[in-house]
């Protein structure tokens, strides 16, 4: 039995790593409908399997959630990528980031269904107005020489404010009038039609990583002045900070529906294999067109040698920023998705401990590489999760006590063997670079080498 | 001081002091449009401060640079690449991981004519820039004789090439004025010659100005039509290249006697 089970889980494994290199593969190909019928049939294969076939189900239920959690894990862990194996800034932020998405996008669903459209109308137009103040005033800033960043900082928060106070007005105007479409818990109304629930859904998730962003931005403008060390125990201090809140929510915070250190639950299980393939899919071409692009380069450039990428005209405390806000926008989809497959918030999920779940996943699946980031978040999600957690409980009940001894184990043996991570910086398809075929004609001559002037 | 409009740069005054150090005092300078001078001076002399100031690496403590006829005292070092002041450095400083192609295009990024939003997109106006700004790239490489290598990682090049992607790399931010920081420094004699063929050549071809701080005596009087000559922060000489040889002080500051056969 035990046998049997490893076996099947290597099988699933392996599995899941032919699917991811397949995806790559597929979307690799220069014929657009060869990419867009591949991407379907990978949606698709999944989904037939998740389907429950009179009794017969390939994937169980339990699969499914950690195929999901492995999605939500996938974005989480390419956002830090970003920041960290692209960009060079060492963060433990990201989790407070996703924590932000996850808590933000389960209250704007959460009291929709329960008949308040307050959590999305705030929220909306929050981050809207929100991310236009700090459009405007970045805009203006630009006007002037050598602005401290301090000071530019508390423009900023005052703009932002200002658009969170804007908000909250506006949201509690409209309210009264969506209030009767929404209908009660008991008798939805016309808003809470499954059709519209996915649209509600949809912007949840689309708002609460806007709001992650935003935050990140107002976080990161002063601390990434920092070097990167103390930026980490920056970071660090950021994910507490949001873990304290999240246990505080419902007293020192005005969200009582999030119950505090009790944990937010009745959150609607939104999360399809749709949505989840949907986000996931959407922010790996996402970066991967960002870091191949110039401004890519710009990012990584400020890597490698930072007093070498000013001398070139990039503006690295800019592309710092960028990063920084770009891998939070990620993190922030990330929880959104996480909380509505899960259904349950606890504030124990965001803590500082897990914090470095994030930075294992990159580090293990190697620095700056993509794939391996997201090949390690599914391997680190079925290992843990599923392997480990199901393969020793069949030993006895106390025994998944012990994944936590054998899979720091792992994790030393792989820094001792392949101290760049699993996969270093190797690219499968999709995500590799295209090497660039050198220049037939040379329009200029090369100087001709004369010994002369000796 | 009266600006005209052939002078590039103006340095007057020029001050920075770490603490009580004085690194460099009342430093003078004047670049008018296709200078091709020298900057040299015995090991501490405040060179390298000076070009660290220029490119606002270091904020000056007293003093003005005016490049273009407008103060570029204060402005982000990336501003001031930007408007037209490229350099290399004295240990070389590429982005070792990347490809040789990749250190020009990053050199190239501000004038890329996408944005992020294209690069995101993957749009026509992306595809269409990215190959121009590709080519660009490999033109550059071309002019040092690099294209072959343009897909190596930067480190793995030899010495000698990496000094020439440096350059390159300087040249891809389109300057008007650029700053060359030991060029020659590890180089052997041969690749002394092709490099300052190289510089004669860039010089000319980009119209250029250039300043350069070097220790190799024959490079400085070899292409330098004028010198400066620093010594514990301060200007001791200036002059054609005749002019340092001969100049009393310089041999004793700098040169030492019996060094002055180097030339």
């Amino acid at each position: 039995m035990e046998l049997g089970f490893l076996l099947g889980s290597i099988v699933k494994i392996v599995g899941i790593l032919a699917y991811l290199y397949g995806l790559l593969w597929v979307l690799a190909r220069p014929n657009r409908w060869v990419k867009i019928i591949g991407v379907l049939a990978a949606f698709g294969v999944v989904q037939l399997a998740l389907t429950d076939w009179g009794g017969f189900q390939l994937l169980t239920n339990f699969d499914s959630g950690l195929l999901f959690q492995a999605c939500a894990m996938t974005m989480v862990a390419l956002g830090l990528n970003l920041i960290y194996g692209f960009n060079g800034q060492f963060s433990l932020g990201q989790w407070g980031f996703y924590g932000i998405g996850a808590y933000t996008a389960a209250d704007i669903t959460y009291r929709w269904v329960n008949g308040d459209a307050r959590g999305l109308l705030v929220v909306g137009f929050g981050t809207i107005l929100g991310g236009l103040a700090l459009i405007y005033i970045g805009r203006w800033l630009k006007r002037f020489r050598g602005v401290p960043v301090l000071s530019s900082f508390t423009l900023y928060l005052i703009g932002a404010i200002l658009a969170a106070t804007v908000a909250v007005y506006i949201g509690n105007a409209l309210n009264p009038m969506l209030e009767p479409l929404l209908g009660t818990n008991l008798n939805p109304g016309v808003l809470n039609s499954p059709f519209a629930l996915q649209i509600v859904f949809f912007l949840a998730v689309v708002f609460a990583g806007i709001f992650a962003a935003e935050v990140s931005f107002l976080f990161g403008l002063p601390v990434l002045t920092l070097g990167s060390d103390y930026f980490g125990i920056a970071t660090l201090g950021f994910t507490i900070v949001v873990n304290v809140l999240m246990i505080n929510s419902d007293t020192i915070l005005p969200f009582p529906e999030m119950k505090g250190g009790r944990g937010m639950v009745g959150i609607p299980k939104l999360t399809t294999w749709f949505w989840a393939f949907f986000f996931m899919m959407a922010v790996i071409i996402i970066m991967r067109n960002l870091i191949q692009s110039s401004t890519g380069r710009a990012i990584i450039s400020v890597r490698e040698d930072e007093v070498a990428a000013k001398a070139m005209g990039i503006d690295v405390a800019g592309s710092k920023l960028l990063a920084f806000v770009v891998g939070s926008f990620f993190a922030g989809i990330g929880g959104a998705v996480y909380a509505h497959f899960i259904g349950f918030l606890s504030p124990g999920t965001f803590g500082f401990l897990q914090s470095f779940n994030p930075l294992i996943i990159v580090v293990f699946g190697g620095l700056g590489s993509m794939t391996g980031t997201i090949a390690a978040s599914f391997g680190w999600i079925f290992f843990l999760e599923g392997l480990l957690r199901v393969l020793l409980s069949q030993m006895g009940t106390e025994a998944p006590t012990w994944r936590f001894v054998l899979y720091p184990i792992t994790l030393l043996l792989l820094m001792l063997i392949r101290p760049q991570g699993l996969l270093g910086n190797i690219e499968w398809g999709f995500l590799k670079h295209k090497d660039v075929l050198p220049r037939e004609i040379s329009v200029v001559e090369k100087p001709e080498v004369a010994a002369s002037e000796a | 001081m009266m600006t005209s409009i052939s002078t590039i740069l103006e340095i007057s005054d020029l001050t920075k002091f770490f603490g009580g150090l004085g690194a460099v005092r009342n430093f003078d300078l004047t670049l008018r449009k296709g200078d091709l001078n020298g900057l040299i001076g015995p090991n501490g002399a405040g060179k390298t401060t000076v070009f660290n100031l220029i490119t606002g690496i270091y904020e000056p403590t007293a003093g003005d640079i005016i490049f273009n006829n407008s103060s570029i005292v204060g402005l982000e070092p990336f501003e001031i690449t930007r408007l037209g002041i490229a350099r290399t450095f004295q240990n070389i400083r590429l982005f070792s991981n990347l490809t040789v192609l990749d250190n020009v295009r990053i050199a190239y990024h501000p004038h890329s004519k996408y944005g992020m939003a294209d690069g995101i997109l993957h749009n026509r106006k992306f595809e269409v820039n990215e190959k121009e700004l590709t080519e660009k790239a490999q033109e550059f490489l071309a002019i040092f004789g690099l294209e072959n290598l343009q897909n190596e990682i930067a480190k793995n090049l030899p010495y000698g090439q990496q000094r020439r992607v440096e350059i390159a790399r300087a040249l891809a931010c389109e300057p008007q004025l650029l700053l060359l920081d030991e060029p020659a420094a590890g180089m052997n004699p041969r690749e002394i010659l092709e490099l300052m063929d190289l510089i004669h050549f860039i010089h000319d071809r980009f119209d250029l100005t250039i300043l350069l701080i070097e220790h190799q005596m024959r490079v400085v009087m070899g292409i330098c039509k004028f010198i400066t000559v620093m010594d514990f922060g301060q200007v001791i000489a200036r002059g054609t290249p005749k002019e340092i040889q001969e100049n009393e002080r310089v041999i004793e500051a700098y040169l030492g006697k019996g060094a002055v056969h180097a030339a």
